[in-house]
């Protein structure tokens, strides 16, 4: 029995080994193709000017904390989830309230609107994801509709539409992430990578659209094929647990924010990280982050109760807004990007 | 349905991960070496070690060389995490630029990753509090008191017993300072009042098991072996696609008439709706940036279908001899894929349909953006005046902002629009109409 024992041992150090030497010539390979800086490429490129962007609108009316918020595709109305079980769809541009559906669970992360406009997708707590198709009669119970389509082991950390409002993905606390069918309530595809919670996802923007990036308290972003079930890339440069991922506008490099306070930008072609978006003075994680429409820009909410606005290209800081009384728990860029939405632990969202 | 992981099932109660009490404490020991203590005189009583919120803000702003508001930002964060506390206003946790006192709290109530506020900790502490208010405790206290002391009942001579005794000679607004931190009052933002509690504790190093070493072992292979692309190759890429949206970006170009958020007027919105008779020259040009673009707008892709129908009424057209890049192909399959394009789902880009797909991309898409279908488009595409409201104006605007239309009747539209289209073109029924023919008979 002992010399059993000896052996596993012996076998599981020599794999330990056998994954050093591998994760070192994958980082050899990668530096040989890295010819040139991304600032480098950048400075040909003309500086931004000085911004001014002010709080357009402020949306009150959640009772506790807002955990999460999507846009709808005609650019004004949104949909944000909070912590005392609460789904508000607004009218961000008259701050009008247009539907509200109370949870059976507090603690709703994750909260998506359907592409057509028809529906909200929402889960948190209850470890499911469940569609709401919305109406226009004002009266009726939108709860009476609910359909009940992920189920994980864990809380619902995100979840979003693919591109249509017939699939959803979703991300969990369990470390996976899954694929269901709306209609059904079928698992599609279930994604296995991940060591530890799953906080985020992603999809990407391609015409193909058959990837999406994760990340997790692992401190690894991944890339997904949705047809397969495997993990294309994987990317293993933060500190820290990853808040939040977004694909670049063009699909081709995604962005991260993670709790070690910085942003990274990743580039899928040339499989790296191309660029760190970090200063001193900034020591707080990172909660949400999100590009502007022509990707030149990068917002990003923090813990510390500010948004900085990063230039992509050069690596700087043009940027720091101030106003939430809470962390800024969630970021989005409307959908043709005029503005982007914060929601914050202060109970409100600005626009 | 439900997903199955190979995980212990443990009792949720970690700490999520702070990763920035290390950077605060560095700072917050230099800045007690740095900032000067002194008496204050608070009406008519003296208060000792007492640092006043101008110097901390001074202090930040030479030390890390930030602005005011961000020193300011940085300063609430120091109270909302407990590592200073107000000795006015104790619960409102920010730091303000003025001559507000504050005080820096003892180590021992720092906030640690490891160690969570115990239960009975606070059940001791309410019990003090209730004895020194003579059972008056504030109304969050009096909840929390209530259910601990149901919870904790087993306990409760102990910790009465202990009240008693600390009551006497600890440090009163140290402490309360701590639990207005760690158990917050309703209005309170504090920065240890924080998300959800993790499954996974993450400060243990996990035990990597012998088949995660060997998938992780097959994927770094099959990573290595991955084609990649040179760095100035991508990177360039990215930095073009910048260049192309410049102007199509509202953050970096204004946007014509106005943008709505700014103006409060939508007719920026209104123009570029699916259905415009005419779209705007903006709206056009970013159709020329790549196929996806063109289709994905779809105003574009209703121009392109146009265009389509043009190219292949004639069927001969293409199977020319000699066409370059062309495959045997005919309008009713040409027809099919752009079907699909309408109802794109995930499987819609298979085998041949992807060929004709990627031949669109590199050839049709070209030949678009040269034909009269789209100079035509270009040249009657809407350039609008940008908006000049007067503050008059805009007060106005501000007061009638329009409900635009909701989009689940736009969806209701178009899928009556749908059901028509399809009623007029629905495929022939060869099993009803043999049937029919033979009843005839």
């Amino acid at each position: 029995m002992a010399t059993q024992e000896v052996q596993v041992n012996e076998t599981l150090v020599h794999l330990k080994t056998e994954s050093e030497t591998l994760k070192s010539k994958l980082e050899e390979e990668r530096a040989k193709l890295h010819d040139v800086e991304l600032h480098q490429v950048a400075e040909k490129v003309e500086g931004l000017g000085q911004f001014v962007m002010k709080t357009r609108r402020t949306l009150k009316g959640h009772g506790n904390k807002v955990l999460c918020m999507d846009w709808c595709k005609d650019k004004r109305r949104i949909v944000s989830s909070s912590q005392d079980g609460k789904v508000i769809v607004w009218d961000a541009f008259t701050t009008n309230k247009e539907h509200a559906v109370t949870m059976p669970c507090t603690w709703v992360m994750a909260c998506a609107y359907a592409p057509s406009g028809c529906a909200v997708a929402c889960g948190g707590l209850d470890n499911k994801c469940s569609v709401y198709p919305l109406s226009l009669d004002k009266n009726e119970n939108l709860a009476a509709k609910k359909k009940s389509v992920a189920m994980h082991t864990n809380y619902l950390s995100a979840c979003s539409f693919t591109n249509s409002d017939m699939q959803i993905l979703t991300s969990s606390g369990d470390g996976t992430c899954a694929l269901w069918d709306v209609e059904s309530g079928q698992l599609l595809q279930s994604f296995h990578g991940h060591a530890a919670d799953v906080l985020c996802l992603d999809l990407a923007p391609s015409e193909t659209g058959n990837t999406f990036v994760s990340g997790g308290c692992d401190k690894k972003a991944n890339v997904w094929d949705m047809r397969s079930g495997q993990c294309i890339q994987s990317f293993e440069t933060h500190e820290s647990d990853i808040n939040s991922v977004r694909y670049y506008p063009s699909g081709d490099a995604f962005a991260s924010g993670s709790d070690d306070a910085t942003c990274r930008l990743y580039d899928l072609r040339a499989d790296r990280e191309v660029a760190i978006y970090s200063k001193e003075s900034i020591i707080f994680g990172v909660s949400s982050v999100d590009f502007s429409l022509s990707g030149r820009l990068l917002f990003a909410g923090y813990n510390d109760y500010t948004i900085n606005v990063w230039d992509v290209l050069k690596g700087t800081r043009v940027s720091i807004l101030f106003g939430h009384e809470n962390r800024v728990s969630t970021l989005r860029v409307s959908p043709d990007g005029t503005s982007f939405c914060t929601g914050s632990w202060d109970h409100t969202l600005r626009v | 349905m439900t997903i199955r992981t190979a995980r212990p099932d443990r009792v949720q109660h970690f700490r999520p991960r702070m990763h920035c009490l290390k950077k605060l404490e560095a700072v917050v020991v230099e800045m007690q070496s740095g900032v000067k203590g002194s008496e204050q005189k608070l009406n008519v009583t003296t208060i000792p070690h007492v640092i006043i919120g101008k110097d901390i803000i001074a202090w930040i702003t030479n030390k890390m060389k930030t602005t005011t508001e961000e020193s300011e930002a940085f300063g609430t964060m120091l109270v909302a995490y407990g590592y200073i506390y107000p000795l006015q206003n104790h619960r409102k946790l920010v730091m303000c630029n003025d001559s507000s006192l504050y005080r820096f709290q003892t180590p021992y109530f720092w906030p640690t990753q490891k160690w969570v506020a115990e239960h009975s900790d606070y059940a001791i502490y309410l019990a003090k509090r209730n004895i020194r208010k003579k059972g008056m405790l504030e109304p969050y206290e009096q909840a929390h008191y209530n259910h601990l002391h149901e919870w904790l009942n087993h306990k409760w001579d102990f910790i009465v017993m202990q009240a008693t005794e600390q009551y006497k000679y600890v440090n009163h607004p140290t402490e309360r300072a701590y639990w207005i931190v760690n158990k917050p009052p309703r209005r309170t933002h504090s920065a240890m009042d924080s998300g959800l509690e993790l499954l996974i504790d993450p400060n243990s190093d996990e035990k990597i098991p012998f088949d995660v070493y060997r998938r992780m072992n097959l994927f770094y292979q099959q990573a290595i072996m991955r084609s990649k692309v040179k760095s100035s190759v991508s990177l360039g890429a990215l930095n073009k696609y910048v260049t192309t949206y410049k102007n199509h970006d509202p953050f970096l170009a204004p946007c014509l008439p106005s943008n709505p958020w700014l103006t409060d007027n939508d007719t920026y919105w209104t123009l570029n709706m699916r259905q415009v008779e005419v779209p705007t020259k903006m709206r056009v040009e970013r159709w020329s940036f790549s196929l996806f673009e063109l289709l994905s707008d779809l105003r574009g892709r209703d121009d392109f279908k146009i265009f389509l129908k043009k190219e292949f009424s004639g069927m001969g057209t293409f199977l020319a001899p000699g066409a370059p890049r062309w495959i045997n192909i005919d309008g009713r399959t040409m027809g099919l894929t752009v079907k699909g394009l309408d109802h794109p789902h995930r499987y819609v880009l298979e085998a041949a349909q992807t060929h004709v797909f990627l031949l669109m991309k590199k050839d049709t898409f070209f030949r678009y953006l040269k034909s009269p279908v789209y100079k035509e488009i270009e040249k009657k595409a809407l350039n609008p005046e940008p908006h000049n409201f007067s503050p008059a104006q805009l007060e106005q605007n501000a007061q009638n902002r329009s409900p635009g239309i909701h989009p689940l009747i736009l969806w209701q539209q178009d899928e009556a629009e749908k059901a028509k289209a399809a009623a007029a073109s629905a495929p022939v029924d060869v099993k009803a109409l043999m049937s029919k023919l033979d009843r005839k008979k």
